[in-house]
């Protein structure tokens, strides 16, 4: 080491002076002197945290219990479902009940916007009904269309639309783990509730694994060109599914051996008070009494 | 002398593809003991831990001879659910024994087997994540902790159940020096019985008095964990090596705090 008496006494006056320069150098610029090897901090993003679909906000509908969620999504959709063909008013009142959940939820607009992403069939669908209907025809814009197909599509279209809301809604105020349990407290099948947890956890699992199988092939120069990446992936998908089973095996094994005997244990949650299920009715019990007016007026 | 806590005679083993493991093993363990299970990778180690439990031999598939005796009650079909209330197991990926949303579901999954739910259920499930030190994190998905958050949680899922017998099956595997000592700290406090597969051998010293040896489905040599690991010619004919610069004559090990 040379780290010794002598070298040393040299070496101290020479550090304190680049330390000084630093400094003045730093208060000439007008910033003050950072500490050397301060922790570079970025600036914190505004955008709320997530876990999977879960926007981790606070809203009331956040707080409601699941299981609540989801017997009102199932109402509030049952009654969007009733309103007649055509029937604008009662439609736009639903809309307006949607929309005022969506607010109530506090969810950003825009990462609500992007998940409406998944109804994009249902568009196609919707746009293309008008043109294969038949029955009496109307003019659009030059284009040929059936009244019957116009009016239909445009109601299916807003009736999806305010469904898919809805439950984007439901997805992004309940965490996974609360919605399974909420399943479980409306008696859901047991198995089935038990194979979407697993699927809910190893989706994590087998996402990860996938993502280094995909970093392995990229650092051995794969993945160039989409036919090979096609390729590639296929290849993965395979081994995946061999691992995936593999790991079912030993995960049963893991189960077996804490005394699992064919029925999985519930997932604790706590019931819904009355207030809460008011709560979480009210706007479902309003868009089903739109519907009742509705097709009363019909 | 009292019944062992553990009694495995002559056991073998081989495989549906007629691979055999196990080459008849021989093994007491007594109420209390530590005993670290060393050998070479495809020794027989897990196979033997797998046995323990019942999830391997002859009452799961696969052609097997001898016994396994855990407390006095013979490993049998119909005796299973009870041997495996006693025997605990911490796999080797925790990703198989964490299966479901958050850590507080999983440790309560073997209890709620066991037929314990509401205050009972929930004492138990904070007790074991008292003893590994992840109360604060119980509400989290598995994916979420670390690797050594991860093993501990996998331990408190056993500890759960109570078992008389804990068996480990190479936990030190992943985990970087710190997560390695803290899951030390928490097994040394433990007061049940321990069965430590590995071959991390100065953590087998640090942890337990005796050590096993298998190699080639066979127990090999039997004895204090310091004299094992200090005669270098039985490590080297069954294919372990001590870590570079590793003296175990020279550190302490378990018998000095317990004496």
């Amino acid at each position: 080491m040379r780290v010794t008496g002598a070298p040393r006494a040299p070496g101290r006056p020479a550090r304190r002076a680049r330390v000084a320069g630093a400094a003045s150098a730093g208060r000439s610029s007008g910033t003050p002197p950072l500490a050397p090897g301060a922790p570079v901090l970025l600036p914190v993003s505004r955008a709320p945290r997530r876990d999977g679909l879960h926007v981790l906000v606070a809203s009331p509908v956040h707080r409601l219990p699941a299981h609540a969620k989801v017997v009102a999504l199932t109402a509030l959709a049952a009654g969007v479902v009733a309103v007649p063909t055509g029937a604008w008013a009662a439609l736009a009142a639903c809309g307006l009940l949607v929309l005022f959940v969506v607010a109530a939820s506090r969810l950003p607009v825009g990462l609500v916007a992007r998940r409406m992403v998944v109804e994009t069939p249902v568009v196609v669908f919707c746009l293309l009904l008008p043109l294969v209907a038949t029955g009496p025809r109307v003019d659009v814009l030059g284009l040929d269309l059936a009244r019957d197909g116009l009016v239909g599509g445009a109601t299916l279209l807003v009736k999806a639309t305010l469904g898919v809301l809805a439950a984007v809604v439901l997805a992004g105020t309940t965490s996974a783990r609360d919605l399974l349990a909420g399943l479980d407290r409306l008696r859901v099948p047991r198995p089935m509730v038990a194979v979407l947890t697993f699927a809910v956890r190893y989706a994590a699992v087998l996402a990860e694994e996938a993502r280094r199988l995909q970093v392995a092939r990229a650092v051995r120069g794969g993945g160039d060109g989409r036919l090979r990446q096609l390729a590639a992936v296929a290849a993965g998908a395979g081994t995946l599914f061999v691992r995936g089973y593999e790991r079912g095996e030993r995960v049963q094994r893991s189960m077996v051996v804490r005394g699992w005997t064919g029925t999985t244990p519930a997932l604790a949650s706590a019931p819904a008070t009355a207030r809460q299920w008011a709560l979480a009715l009210v706007v479902p019990a309003a868009a089903v009494a739109v519907a009742v007016v509705a097709r009363a007026a019909a | 002398m009292s019944e062992p806590v553990l009694r495995v005679e002559q056991l073998a083993f081989a495989y549906p593809d007629g691979r055999q493991a196990l080459f008849g093993v021989d093994l007491e363990v007594r109420a209390g003991e530590r005993v670290a299970l060393l050998g070479r990778n495809g020794a027989g180690k897990t196979t033997l831990a797998l046995h323990l439990v019942g999830v391997a031999g002859a009452p799961a598939g696969g052609t097997g001879a001898g016994r396994v005796v855990v407390g006095g009650v013979p490993l049998t079909r119909s005796t299973l659910a009870e041997v495996r209330r006693r025997v605990g197991i911490v796999f080797q990926d925790t990703d198989d024994q964490l299966f479901m949303p958050t850590v507080r579901d999983d440790v309560a999954f073997g209890p709620a087997n066991l037929g314990l739910a509401g205050d009972a259920l929930r004492e138990r499930v904070d007790g074991a994540l008292d003893v590994v030190g992840l109360r604060d994190l119980a509400d989290r998905a598995p994916h979420h902790l670390s690797l050594g958050q991860r093993r501990r949680a996998a331990l408190a899922t056993t500890l759960a159940m109570e078992p008389d017998v804990l068996v480990l099956d190479e936990p030190t595997g992943d985990l970087d020096p710190a997560g390695r000592r803290e899951l030390a700290d928490v097994l040394a406090a433990l007061p049940v019985t321990l069965l430590v597969i590995t071959h991390d051998l100065p953590y087998a010293l640090q942890l337990c008095e005796r050590s096993v040896l298998m190699d080639a489905g066979r127990v090999v040599a039997d004895g204090p964990t310091r004299e094992l690991l200090a005669d270098d010619a039985l490590l080297r004919a069954h294919g372990l090596e001590l870590p570079y610069g590793f003296d175990p004559l020279a550190v302490p090990g378990p018998e000095a705090p317990r004496r």
